[in-house]
This record gives C-alpha cells, structure tokens and sequence, in this order.
C-alpha cells in the first residue's frame, strides 16, 4: 500500500481509543510549567487570588491542554493512534524527522485540579512529498480533542513535517600520496610541469626511476628525458574492489608502454572498462591534487 | 476592559537559553531529543537544540495575558512555526489588536528570533 492509501485507511477509522492523561490535572505539573514559561498569573499559583478570581478557584493553564495527555519518556504510543501510526509508516519511507509547523488549540474551558483529562485523536490529511527547507517530507494533519467524563473541553489542530534530512556532504575526497624520496623527485617535479619525465642512465631508460642502473654502476649518476607522453596500453586492472580513497568504482589501471621504450603505470581516466583493450593508444595527462602533488594518468588517444 | 483595534501589546523578550529550550520541553512533557540533546540535533539536521511547539504555544499564551491581566479569559491559541529557535537566540514577541468586539478581541501576535519569523498566530481572548 502507498503511504496516501495507509493515510486514508488510518482516516476512516475516525477518532481512535482515548488515551487516559498519566496523572489528574495536579499543581506540581502546572508549577513547572508556569515557571519554565515565566508566566506569573496567579491563578494558575496563587489560591487566594483565584478564589476572588473569576474562576471561583485555581485553574490550570489553558495551553497546557495538550501536555496532561503528552507521552512519558518510555511510553510508545497507543497501537491505534493516527499520528504514531503515521510517524512509523514515514520512519520506514525514510522520513526520519519530525517538527510541529501548525497547532491551533481551541478552550471550551479551563481545566482545574483533580480533572482527569483523555485525549482522542483523529487523521484529517496527509500530504505529501513535498520539497521544503528541510527536505523533502509529508504534512501530517490530526485534529485532537480532549474530553473530562465525556465533556469536550479543548481541542486541537496539530500539524507536523515528517522529512528526511538531507545528507550531510561528505568531506573533500583524499587521496592516496605517493613517497617521494631523492631518487623519485625529479619525476614528481615534472609532472607539476605537466611533463612525463624518465630517468635516463646514459643511453639506458629505466622506470620506475631508481637509485642505480641496471648495470650497477656505483659511480653513474642519472639524468632524464622527457616523454611525448604517446604510448599503447599494454597491460591493465579494472578495479572493483575494495573502494580506493577519492576514487569511484570501478576505474581502469593501465600499464602503458611509451613511444620511448619504457612502461608507465598510471589510471586511464574517462574510459569504460570494456573499451580499454591491449594496444589501445593513450596519450599522458596530469592531474593536479594540489600545490604540491600531481598525478600520472592517461587519456584515450581520440 | 475594553480596547480598540490596532492597540499594540508591549513587547515580550525571551532569551532562548539552553536551559530554557530544556525546562520549557520537559515542563511541557516532550521528550523528542531535539530539544534537550544537542548532539541527537545536530545528527536530524539542525544547528543545536530547538524550542518545541507546546512552549510557543504557552508562551504566546503567556504574552497576551500578561497585558489582558490575570481574569482574561484565553479562548484560543492559532500558531503556525516559522524558522526554528535555537538555543542561544533571542525571541521578542509583539502583538496588536486585530480585532474588538466588546470584551472579545483577536489579537495577531509574532515572535522574531535572529533567523526570522519564528512562530506567527492568533489568540481570541475575552477580557475581563
């Protein structure tokens, strides 16, 4: 069932059972009341002054009417009220969070001590998804009345928001950083340039760049050329597994043989895994993770 | 007590203090986590803890019988929430009479906070 055909089943049923008020209207919860909200009229406080009052006696605030039949801390809601009905639908939908936007209470009378107070509810709409500054969420809509020895003595409109927050943005990606140590340097520092530099041992290319040459000299020491940075994809991954930070899955690891004669290995950026194949050619690309690190990649050669 | 309409209610401020947020959710008997638990708030979406509905209900009670006096009779309390009141804001109600039919006056009350709009409404009241 959608949540609008739940919403108009729930409505049918009409007022639910009532839900008795914990305690009887009493003046230890209109004192904590009174003084929390800083409201200082005594006839909510003040016996003396209530019995030459209109009121004949102490009265409890009006706008208390709704908090004698409020839930406890640990008190699920009737299995039949409308509103709790609704809230667990919505919480399953994902509409996790709730907020009041409308409440319009009518008196028909003020309550006095010793009253005992049930509250009946009824589901008038439900209305929704609407998109808001919240998010996007459903307006509730139940109309409560409360009753004392079946006297209607206040009711109310009482409309809610039940929305699914927004998700909270991820942090900036990170990235994985290479070591950089005096024999990879010049490699790293190239690629800041925009340039794919390969270590050079006299007439031998060697990479990934190291500290001597294949023959072993212990006196040689290395230059560089740089790359045209054009090659042929000569062997390559598809990565699935496991997530690779700053990375979306899946992405295309290509071993690139250059022009040069040496092999690359770098991401291959912006291709589909079934488009890559041996002997595809790609040309260098470069990108910049911030001031002080670029990566090696490939594009496509188009 | 009569008054004519376009009357203005003197202001009321209330400093939304974290220990008001929490007293006035309690003493109200709601124990939604958004109003008493910080971190619980700020996970749902929100800057901090935030006043519940059942207060500004009371409170728009309170600063329309604070000038109507103590044997006005509140006949009903309308309000619709606007921007959230968070704790650490400042809340300043103000109020005029709408409209007078003798001792039966509506009046339109609005309570502002840093944000905005924070609660609009109505209240009948018959005054003494």
């Amino acid at each position: 069932m959608t949540i609008e055909e739940t919403a108009r089943e729930i409505a049918a049923r009409g007022e639910c059972a009532p839900r008795l008020a914990r305690d009887p209207v009493n003046q230890a919860m209109v004192n904590n009341w009174v003084e929390a909200i800083g409201d200082t009229n005594p006839v909510y406080t003040d016996p003396e002054f209530a019995a030459a009052s209109v009121h004949k006696g102490l009265v409890a605030p009006p706008a208390m009417a709704q908090v004698w039949t409020m839930g406890g801390l640990n008190v699920p809601r009737g299995s039949d009220d409308p509103l709790g009905l609704m809230m667990e639908l919505l919480d399953e939908a994902g509409f996790t969070s709730v907020v009041a936007t409308n409440s319009e209470q009518t008196y028909h009378r003020y309550l006095r001590p010793g009253e005992q107070v049930e509250a009946r509810t009824a589901l008038e709409s439900v209305v929704g998804p609407k998109r808001t500054a919240l998010g996007e969420g459903w307006f509730v809509t139940t109309r409560v009345r409360w009753y004392v020895e079946g006297e209607a003595v206040a009711e109310m409109m009482f409309r809610v928001l039940k929305f699914r927050p927004p998700a909270p943005k991820p942090p900036a990606a990170p990235v994985l950083r290479p070591v950089i140590s005096k024999d990879t340097e010049f490699f790293w520092d190239g690629l800041r340039e925009g340039e794919l530099r390969i270590q050079r041992w006299g007439e031998t290319l060697r990479h990934p760049p190291g500290p001597m040459p294949p023959d072993g000299s212990l006196d040689a020491k290395p230059d560089y050329v740089v790359a045209s940075g054009r090659g042929t994809v000569f062997s390559y991954v598809v990565h699935h597994h496991p997530p690779v930070p700053g990375k979306d899955l899946p992405f295309v690891v290509a071993l690139v043989e250059l022009e040069e004669g040496v092999r690359v290995m770098a991401e291959l950026l912006d291709a589909a895994p079934d488009e890559v194949h041996i002997g595809l050619p790609v040309v260098a690309a470069f990108v910049r993770v911030d001031e002080d690190l670029t990566l090696p990649a490939w594009k496509v050669a188009r | 007590m009569t008054v004519a309409e376009g009357t203005e209610l003197p202001p009321l401020t209330i400093e939304a203090t974290p220990t008001f947020v929490v007293s006035t959710a309690l003493a109200t008997r709601d124990f939604q986590d958004v109003h008493h638990d910080r971190d619980s708030a700020v996970a749902r979406g929100s800057k901090d803890i935030f006043l519940n509905i059942l207060t500004d209900t009371g409170l728009v009670q309170r600063f329309v019988s604070d000038w109507a006096g103590p044997e006005a009779l509140i006949r009903s309390v309308k309000i619709r929430l606007g921007v959230p009141c968070y704790a650490y804001d400042t809340l300043t109600f103000t109020g005029r009479v709408v409209s007078a039919d003798g001792h039966d006056v509506v009046v339109s009350v609005s309570g502002v906070d840093s944000l905005g709009e924070h609660v609009a409404g109505t209240v009948e009241v018959t005054l003494p």
